[in-house]
């Protein structure tokens, strides 16, 4: 029973789900609003699971001093600080001007930011491997790249100009061609498996098929 | 007394008047003179207003089409079409919205199912306004079956059927072919590795909640994963961003310890929640790969700009890489950071190849039938496009419109 009724619930809503797409009649045309509401009910509720596994996984590494068992401290102190703050400011804790808002705006954001901005080092590193030409394949890459690289900034066409190349060949219309013809065929052949995959997935979970997310075979 | 202050608030009021009075004839004559036309403006109304229910709706939409003012011929004098409605019983019209001039069409998407509606259209130029009749009424209203789609049914039958014949033909016994995928058969030897090397595994399900396919995907992978890790008696940690993802991760990896025989092995820390921030989280599960040094990394789900963040610092620890996710923009990350990479519909057929089970594999033959439709399709589409532009044939043109819209929505 303990799998046979969340497959039991998956096939009936997924065949719902399946037909509400076709009739705009009520109450199908509310039936998505509905679900994706009791969805966000669940998830709200869910969060406390959540934050109690974070507290109760942090407190026990600090109680048994595991190794960097400081971060814990860390983490429990944060989680307690953002959450007294919010709950002391009531229902406007997000307003502008805020005790919270400032801790956001102060020192979520700049975090946040920070961690956003090592992209581009590791955008360097991967590029670097990426484009060493050690075979055929990483060699049309590499040039493939350069020429859209160099056909996104003003010195290429410069360069082009100097040169008196033809306006067909300037580095931004080559680029363009490459972005327009080459990568979205390449985008486009993707997105159609992955449309299929989704529906033969969809398949699977909705008859039962697919259990193992439910430890099944 | 009380009749004296009547008699200044009287005088008060009419001085107060004579005020303004005198102050607004000043400047502003309020009759014009009838020798100045230049500021006058009376438009020629828009005719034949016609509002009519949209079909294969929810019956919240109504069309409106009109013929333009005759002063509306591009010179500027009409600025704008005023759209008015009323409830039927209503005795005023109310202003809903306006479209610039030259339009003769507008679409009202805030009507309810049910009620009966009239509408006007006031063209309006610099001071002036020429308002059009009332449209007939009209009554928006739902309908049960949006035959517009009627495309995408037939697709989508041909497809899902296709996916049942062949788990039937699975079912049947009969031997199917499976192309190899490359990043999936390294999957044991991955979790191999770890176990030799004596260091834990890491399996991120991406970053969205279950109610995104490729999380569901995720753990699918996650069940077929841990049931091998189970059996290796490796340690693996599935940090993840989202509550319920955390829950359903516990059941996946319990349900997979119990199935290896293993259930004394399975600890429901195992699956830790951390924050449901994306570079919180990031910043988490970094520190965990730089810290513990994990043998191997999954990578299995929706992920988005923290995609190369975390391959990356996989990556500078030396440890095998499998990725995989459905956002075409961060594929080439994975590509470049990870040593295997599921790319797109790889990452949905993955539980169905670890399984090796028949009918989960005969869903992956299904999925070639569509994807032979769509290739016969782009290419009968590509070649009647070209024929019918170069040569201006009709009927060719006709069948690449059709082929064009064999897979629209809308």
């Amino acid at each position: 029973m303990r799998r046979e009724i969340p497959l039991l619930i998956t096939g009936i809503v997924g065949v719902v789900f399946v037909i509400q797409y076709f009739i705009p009649h009520y109450p199908f045309n509310q039936l998505n609003n509905w679900f994706s509401d009791w969805f966000s009910i669940i998830a709200a509720c869910a969060i406390w699971l959540g934050a109690l596994n974070l507290l109760k996984v942090s407190a026990n590494k600090i109680y048994r001093k595991r190794e960097d068992w400081g971060f814990s401290i860390v983490i429990i102190v944060c989680f307690l600080i953002i959450t007294i703050i919010g709950f002391a400011e009531g229902e406007g804790f997000r307003n502008i001007g805020t005790k919270f808002d400032w801790l956001y705006q102060y020192v979520y954001t700049p975090l946040s930011s920070t961690m956003f901005a090592l992209l581009a080092f590791f955008v360097a590193s991967a590029s670097y491997r990426a484009f060493r030409a050690r075979n055929f394949d990483a060699t049309l890459l590499l040039v493939a790249a350069f020429l859209v690289m160099i056909g996104r900034v003003p010195v290429g066409d410069a360069i082009a100009m100097k040169l008196h190349l033809p306006l067909s060949i300037y580095p931004s219309e080559i680029s363009s061609w490459i972005m327009n013809v080459f990568n979205t065929a390449g985008q486009r052949a993707i997105m159609i498996g992955i449309a299929l995959g989704i529906v033969s997935t969809s398949l699977r979970v909705i008859l039962g098929i697919e259990r193992a997310h439910l430890g099944g075979d | 007394m009380r009749n004296s202050r009547v008699k200044v608030n009287g005088l008060f009021f009419v001085l107060i008047s004579v005020f303004f009075y005198s102050g607004l004839s000043a400047e502003e004559p309020l009759i014009p003179n009838p020798e100045d036309t230049t500021k006058i403006c009376i438009p020629r109304p828009p005719t034949n207003v016609l509002a009519t229910d949209a079909v294969y709706d929810k019956g919240n939409v109504v069309n409106l089409n009109w013929v333009p003012s005759p002063d509306d011929n591009g010179d500027g004098k009409i600025l704008q079409y005023q759209i008015l409605r009323r409830l039927e019983n209503d005795s005023v019209f109310a202003l809903i919205d306006s479209v610039i001039a030259g339009t003769a069409f507008y679409k009202d998407e805030t009507v309810e199912s049910g009620q009966t509606y009239q509408y006007m259209v006031v063209a309006i130029c610099d001071g002036g306004s020429g308002p059009s009749e009332p449209s007939p009424p009209v009554t928006p209203d739902m309908e049960w079956l949006n035959f517009a789609l009627s495309n995408i049914f037939v697709i989508g039958l041909l497809i899902c059927g296709s996916v049942i014949y062949f788990i039937g033909k699975a079912k049947s016994g009969r031997p199917l072919f499976i192309r190899k995928i490359a990043g999936l058969e390294a999957v044991d030897e991955a979790i191999g590795r770890a176990t030799e090397m004596g260091r834990p595994i890491l399996y991120v399900p991406g970053i969205q909640d279950m109610d995104d396919v490729q999380t569901i995907a995720g753990l699918t992978i996650l069940g077929r994963v841990a049931r091998v890790v189970a059996d290796y008696d490796t340690k693996i940690k599935v940090p993840v961003s989202r509550s319920l993802v955390m829950t359903a991760s516990r059941e996946t990896l319990k349900a997979a310890y119990m199935a290896a025989g293993r259930p004394d092995a399975f600890n429901e820390n195992m699956a830790q929640y951390i924050t449901d921030e994306q570079f919180g989280y990031v910043a988490a599960v970094d520190g965990m790969i730089i810290r513990e040094r994990p043998a191997t990394t999954f990578f299995l789900g929706a992920f988005f700009a923290e995609s190369l963040i975390l391959a990356e610092t996989g990556n500078s620890i030396g440890a095998i890489q499998i990725g995989g996710t459905a956002n075409p923009a961060q594929l080439p990350f994975f590509v470049a950071a990870c040593d295997f990479t599921l790319i797109g519909e790889e990452l949905f057929a993955a539980s169905a190849y670890l399984s090796g089970e028949p009918r989960q594999l005969g869903s992956l033959k299904g999925q070639d039938v569509g994807k032979a439709l769509a290739m016969i399709a782009i290419v009968l589409g590509a070649i009647t496009t070209t024929i019918g532009q170069a040569w201006n044939f009709e009927f060719i043109s006709a069948i690449a419109d059709l082929l064009n819209s064999l897979f629209r929505t809308n």
